[in-house]
């Protein structure tokens, strides 16, 4: 995977596998202490203790259809190479927490990419699902919140093409925002 | 900047829309999102999806699958008319996008030289 994006977006299907409600994002761009961190949690059926040694492993799945899974494979790589690491905390019926650092400067580190092309996959394929991300640079933030969302919403549906029109400005403009000035 | 208030005026505008508009019957795109699907460019696929649907303005149900094990096709777009044989689309590009929604989800004819693969209704 070229973009840390793309490996949220991988991850965040482990947890629609896992029939969560609610999928929580959180990214904290600290340069000042030459750390990135995200942090995927859910509310998900969660992985059982004899599991959550062998979820790094490219050939552990518990997929029945095929021997491989490579999300959280790839996703621990790409924090190691970068001089962080990744760990996954797990309470079976209550939901999964996977947490990447990275080295904020590190020459392997892969750019985070369109943040907001992950964020409106999910939330347009999976309307029923919850979304909640929160973004820190540096001091300034950027959250969205899709149960307030629906909220203002009252009927009408979250991935109507109209919505998701509006989802995509305020989702590329609040992180321009973010980035505002750099 | 994007504000809350404006997607209360949308609501409002959406709900008079929608309770004029009859919701059965809708075409269907999926796409394939397993980590296969992700690295090989699936969301690229889907935001060329959705920039397609806007500007044609279409009512068409956007949602996902997993890997089904044609990893080596990937990224998979698959599309199903109301009553129609599922169609798997394999390769696809951006550029085969407007392709495709033009000619099947608009006109109904199978864009045969990217079709992979076909499943009757009720499949899978």
């Amino acid at each position: 995977m070229r973009e840390l994006s793309l490996h949220i977006l991988d991850i965040a299907q482990n947890s629609i596998a896992a029939s969560a409600s609610l999928i929580s994002i959180s990214i904290d761009e600290n340069p000042a202490v030459d750390l990135l961190t995200i942090v995927i949690s859910d509310n998900g059926s969660g992985i059982a203790p004899k599991h959550l040694n062998q979820i790094t492993d490219p050939f552990y799945t518990s997929r029945k259809t095929r021997e491989v899974g490579l999300g959280l494979a790839l996703f621990s790589q790409a924090a190691r190479r970068s001089g962080g690491e990744l760990k996954v905390n797990s309470t079976v019926g209550r939901g999964t927490e996977v947490t990447a650092t990275f080295r904020y400067s590190h020459i392997d580190r892969p750019p985070l990419g369109d943040l907001a092309g992950t964020l409106l996959g999910l939330i347009v394929l999976n309307p029923e699902i919850d979304i909640v991300y929160h973004h820190q640079y540096k001091a300034k933030t950027f959250a969205l919140d899709t149960r307030v969302i629906k909220k203002e919403l009252g009927g009408v549906a979250v991935n109507h093409r109209a919505v998701v029109s509006w989802l995509k400005g305020f989702i590329y403009e609040g992180l321009d925002d973010l980035y505002g000035g750099e | 900047m994007k504000s809350l208030e404006e997607l209360r005026k949308l609501r409002a505008e959406l709900e008079k829309e929608l309770a004029a508009r009859n919701s059965e019957g809708k075409p269907k795109i999926i796409i394939g999102m397993g980590t296969c699907g992700i690295a090989a460019g699936a969301r690229e696929i889907l935001q060329a999806v959705l920039q397609e649907l806007e500007k044609r303005n279409l009512d068409v149900i956007t949602t996902q699958t997993g890997c089904i094990g044609m990893c080596e096709q990937e990224p998979l777009l698959d599309v199903e008319l109301p009553g129609k044989e599922r169609i798997t689309y394999g390769k696809v590009t951006p550029k085969d996008v407007e392709r495709i929604i033009v000619e099947h989800v608009v006109n109904g004819n199978v864009v045969e030289d990217l079709a992979i693969a076909r499943l009757e209704e009720g499949g899978i």
